[in-house]
């Protein structure tokens, strides 16, 4: 359980997707305008997360892993099928998102309408795929601690796309030299934005 | 097919195919105009010899796929068009990083999960949805690497200035060292490593590419 915590709280604050790994910049940079339409990119990104993370463990450690098709004979013990975790990982990702969008497009058709075309993009956004691949790369060892990884991210990046939202609502009265408008100001905002959450680095767990 | 009959209508350098190649580089500049890529391009600009690996791995990938869309572009039915994308860019993709693995491996170590980020690369699917799907084999493939090249361009110069200022080296030769800078007491500003420093350096590239470009100026 204390280990579950702490993968938790590793990948919220220490290792968050946004700051120390610049996953997911793109729809982070284009929808952080206002505070409500951040609010819910970033609770799609912490579902899909949630749900894309373990099911990628699963495929794999039970399919694509060398030695992971054993429980289908020993004849498949040997087979080592990791060339293709890119392409299943992906296709795992963009089906989810599929299914994501028809359940807000049901239930929610305002914030439906208010995410526009960033909810299918959301198959694209690398935060999604990152959480998979890093995943695979940290070789996590149960399901559960795959999940609390892939919840962690998300709200890590939800925490980060929200605090940029508001100060980009408040920066609108502030007097920036042209050229810096809008992007240029977005990206250095972020940076010492980045800087602050690099003060858990300290914080041993 | 349309590819012959184009090359008899016009060169295959015309000017309007040379404006697609060179647009990208400044005028419509993927990373600091279009906003897509910001991803792999602050993550891999510790050092310049990823950024450049990285660069041509985007190039293959972005002018390869953008071919292979094209000539498909009259048989993908719209409704699956970008599970298709995906398919294509990502068995791109898995070819780039099994020859990084068998060749460079020292660097496909560094890049670690970035390659297969190439796939999710924004770049790559704008380009596809926005200009591959509507047009011939050769532009879309020259569109392809002229974007890619506008990409690199930026990964370069962020890599070369946060190599130089942070660990004073150039494609890991010690320049610093060589002009004998340290013996005046300069010393290496160890911040420029960490990852915020890639968000302030391309913050200040697109500030001094707005003063110069007055146009791209944004309006709120």
């Amino acid at each position: 359980m204390e280990e579950l915590v702490n993968i938790f709280v590793r990948s919220v604050f220490i290792d968050n997707m946004v700051f120390a790994y610049f996953l997911g910049m793109c729809s982070y940079l284009a929808v952080s305008k206002t505070v409500t339409t951040a609010n819910g990119l970033g609770i799609a990104v912490i579902f899909v997360l949630g749900i894309t993370v373990p099911i990628n463990f699963l495929i794999e450690n039970y399919f694509l892993m060398p030695g992971a098709l054993s429980w289908l004979g020993p004849r498949f013990a040997e087979m080592d099928l990791s060339f293709l975790s890119f392409i299943m990982f992906i296709a795992v990702i963009a089906s989810m998102v599929q299914l994501v969008e028809m359940v807000v497009e049901k239930f929610v058709p305002a914030l439906y309408s208010s995410l526009g075309i960033f909810l299918p993009l959301i198959a694209v956004n690398c935060a999604i795929l990152g959480g998979s691949l890093f995943m695979q790369e940290r070789e996590y060892a149960t399901i559960a601690e795959a999940t609390s990884f892939g919840l962690g991210s998300g709200v890590g990046f939800y925490l980060a796309i929200v605090g940029l939202a508001a100060i980009r609502e408040k920066i609108k009265y502030s007097n920036v030299p042209p050229p810096l408008r809008g992007l240029g100001i977005t990206f250095i905002i972020t940076g010492l934005m980045g800087i602050a959450f690099m003060s858990f680095l300290g914080i041993n767990l | 097919m349309s590819q012959k009959e184009q090359n008899e209508k016009e060169p295959l350098f015309s000017p309007k195919h040379i404006k697609l190649l060179t647009n990208p580089l400044d005028d419509d500049n993927p990373i600091t105009v279009l906003v897509l890529g910001i991803c792999s391009a602050l993550a891999v600009t510790v050092m310049l010899q990823p950024a450049v690996v990285m660069t041509l791995s985007v190039v293959c990938v972005m002018g390869l796929a953008n071919l292979i869309v094209s000539l498909l572009r009259n048989t993908i039915p719209p409704r699956i068009r970008i599970i298709v994308q995906l398919v294509v860019i990502a068995s791109l993709v898995i070819l780039v990083d099994q020859v990084l693995k068998a060749f460079l491996y020292d660097v496909s170590r560094q890049l670690s999960v970035f390659v297969g980020l190439i796939i999710t690369n924004c770049i790559i699917m704008g380009r596809l949805e926005a200009f591959a799907l509507a047009n011939k084999p050769w532009p879309s493939f020259l569109d392809g690497v002229g974007n890619a090249a506008g990409y690199g361009i930026i990964l370069i110069i962020v890599a070369f200035l946060r190599e130089l200022l942070g660990s004073g080296t150039v494609y890991g030769y010690p320049v610093i060292e060589y002009l004998g800078l340290y013996e005046f007491g300069y010393e290496d500003n160890g911040f420029m490593i960490l990852p915020p420093m890639a968000l302030i350096t391309v913050g200040v590239i697109i500030w001094v590419q707005r003063s110069r470009n007055r146009k791209l100026i944004e309006t709120n």
